[in-house]
């Protein structure tokens, strides 16, 4: 992937906030020449602040950026070599699509010939031949991207920075774009520097996922690293679906949790130490009640199309299981593992935040909490 | 929904063609008779005599929008470049004077510039030399700017907080320094502002007659006081006064769209304006 491992950028220990709060502190990071690398991470968690300090729109408060050893931390924008892709685009709307690409180059002074042709050139790379004289604001999305990339490319950067690029854009065109652009890196060697909070995008595009949250870095990895072994239940629940249990390592190979003892290809914890599992629903096979260790009852089932997604009450835990076969409603079933499908990570400030399926996502279930507080008040109110 | 839209506009539809259409029409009526109501070219053709007025008032207009721009544009730039809350306190301090009477503003003018106004008093008081000041062409320029500077202010601002940061951000991104982000990229996309605020500065400037009889004295006699001595004056004329307003009309038209061709027809503020 990388035929060159030297650093083309380096953060090193970045502070920056915005109206005193505080977004990244003692932030490093290295980009390796020609490689696609992607910030992942939810929104707020600092990653579209990481590209914009490369980019020169943000001063760090404190720390130093290096561009091939060289420190251009004081280095304004427009003397950089890196450009950037907008999520919005920020296409110049006087402009018609020949003029919005021919804008960098216009500013070096390029030859009008040379322009042309450069111009042409990147037009048919993006697939967009023949749109020259177009106004972009006739264009739709995809090809206002598409000229935005064109109009990045065209300067030769050393380094492109996309700032959610795809996220304007509809499933299946969002689809094609990643391929495209993946295309794209790999034609040009140019460096690529993703941000994105699509777990599936960065899984499938990068050399390099950056797992971001609360502005430090979670994980640093390959895609299959980042999902197979992730570093803490952030990473493990932000990356796919998965569930994660309490546990204890007894010792080296075998982690206790749900009550019982179970193999598993993981050391170096110590002697029962607490520890969180990680058991991706996929991983899991679903087999007669009472056949296994683990046994629950089915509390609900989603068709989601390649399988059923279905949800388990083991014990007060709810467990996610995709499973091709059809399970009703009621049913008791038993829950099969083998030590292939248990990962365990050391305990970190995200335990017990993540992990069981009640609900998805947070916020449905903080406010899940507060309408049972609510439906108690007005319960006691009555009496 | 679009007989609905109808249905909303008919009040005003039906003002503007009362109010508006209607009066037009008969100033056309009333430029091209004569005091028996008969039909004559008269009127018109004896608007030529008064060429250097209109020379006068047109460049006087075109001074004045042209100082206009040149004051407006930094404050307006520099107004969208401030936090929101400021901005919006910065907007009503230019709209302030507005709140005034505008016959009060400009007489007041008129005591600041007197040979023995306020300005002169202080400059002699300092020992300087009196600057003679009222009843020159240069203040009733000074008085058209004053007046009508808002107009050109608010347009101006209002395209500028437009701009998307990320635009800016792209030029920069793309090698441009702060001169050439200005020169290739704000002053283009603000190009719409330019062309409403010239316009509405541009086509009071050039009609108005208080501000000449107050601040200019009987040497810069404008169209405007033209069509007010007409009217209202010793030489009561309505026929010619109605033949004067349509050759001015004519002629901002024409500017207008001179103006216009600079513009790729983003904006029909002009249009709308002249009405």
């Amino acid at each position: 992937m990388n035929t060159r491992e030297s650093s083309i950028i380096s953060m090193k220990d970045i502070a920056v906030s915005y109206d005193g709060e505080q977004v990244l502190s003692g932030f490093n990071l290295d980009i390796h020449d020609g490689e696609f690398v992607t910030l992942l991470g939810p929104s707020g968690c600092g990653k579209t602040t990481v590209l914009r300090t490369i980019g020169g729109f943000i001063k760090p408060d404190g720390g130093e950026v290096f561009f091939y050893g060289k420190n251009i931390t004081a280095l304004p924008p427009h003397k950089r070599e890196v450009n950037t892709i907008f999520q919005k685009y920020a296409l110049f709307p006087h402009l018609n699509v020949y003029d919005n690409i021919a804008f960098g180059m216009r500013l070096k002074g390029k030859k009008e010939s040379e322009v042309k042709r450069t111009v042409h050139e990147m037009l048919s790379m993006v697939n967009l031949t023949g749109y020259a004289h177009r106004g972009v604001g006739q264009l739709s999305g995809g090809q206002q991207q598409r000229v935005a990339m064109a109009r990045a490319l065209a300067n030769e950067p050393k380094v492109l920075l996309l700032d959610e690029p795809l996220s304007a854009l509809d499933l299946k065109l969002r689809k094609d774009m990643q391929v495209e652009l993946k295309k794209l890196q790999q034609q040009t060697g140019i460096t690529f520097v993703f941000v994105t909070h699509d777990q599936e995008e960065a899984l499938s595009m990068s050399d390099r996922v950056v797992v971001m949250d609360g502005g430090v870095i979670q994980q640093i990895g390959s895609p299959t690293d980042i999902y197979n072994e992730p570093r803490n239940a952030f990473v493990a629940d932000f990356i796919g679906e998965s569930n994660i249990l309490d546990g204890v390592m007894v010792k080296d190979y075998e982690v206790k949790f749900a009550g019982h003892v179970f193999q598993c290809l993981d050391k170096g914890f110590g002697q029962n130490s607490p520890v969180d599992v990680v058991i991706r629903p996929e991983d899991i096979d679903v087999v007669e009640a009472d056949s296994t260790h683990i046994t629950g009852q089915v509390t609900n089932v989603t068709f989601k199309g390649v399988h059923y997604e279905i949800i388990v009450d083991v014990a007060g835990f709810k467990w996610m299981i995709q499973s091709t076969d059809y399970r009703e409603v009621g049913d008791r079933i038993g829950l099969s593992l083998t030590p292939d499908d248990i990962h365990v990570m050391a305990k970190s400030e995200y335990s017990g935040m993540f992990g069981d399926y009640s609900t998805f996502s947070d916020e449905m279930e903080e406010d899940m909490a507060a309408s049972e507080e609510a439906e108690e008040v007005t319960d006691e109110n009555e009496f | 929904m679009k007989t609905n839209s109808k249905l909303l506009s008919a009040p005003y539809t039906v003002w503007m063609t009362v109010f508006i259409v209607l009066p037009m029409l008969l100033v056309a009526w009333f430029a091209f008779t004569d005091k028996s109501g008969t039909f004559t070219l008269e009127n018109i053709l004896s608007v030529g005599q008064y060429s250097n007025v209109f020379l006068r008032s047109i460049w006087l207009g075109a001074v004045a929008t042209a100082v206009s721009l040149v004051l407006g544009y930094p404050l307006a730039y520099s107004i969208s470049k401030l936090p929101a809350k400021r901005q919006s306190v910065m907007v009503m301090l230019v709209m302030l004077p507005m709140w005034m009477n505008f016959l009060l503003r400009t007489y007041a003018w008129m005591t600041l510039l007197e040979d023995n106004g306020l300005i002169n008093a202080a400059l002699s008081a300092l020992g300087l030399p009196r600057v003679h000041m009222i009843n020159t062409a240069g203040a009733v320029v000074l008085g058209m700017v004053y007046n009508y500077i808002p107009y050109m202010i608010l347009p101006l601002y209002s395209v500028l907080t437009k701009i998307d940061q990320s635009v800016i951000e792209a030029a920069q991104d793309l090698g441009a320094d702060g001169r050439k982000v200005f020169l290739k990229v704000v002053v283009p996309m603000s190009m719409p502002g330019v062309i409403s605020g010239v316009t509405m500065v541009f086509v009071p400037a050039v009609s108005t007659f208080i501000i000449s009889k107050m601040l200019g004295g009987g040497g810069n006699l404008l169209i405007g006081d033209l069509i007010d001595m007409q009217f209202l004056g010793s030489a009561y004329n309505p026929n010619l006064g109605s033949a004067i307003s349509l050759v001015l009309m004519v002629i901002i038209l024409i500017c207008m769209g001179i103006m216009n061709q600079f513009d790729d027809g983003e904006t029909n503020a002009g249009g709308g304006m002249l009405l």
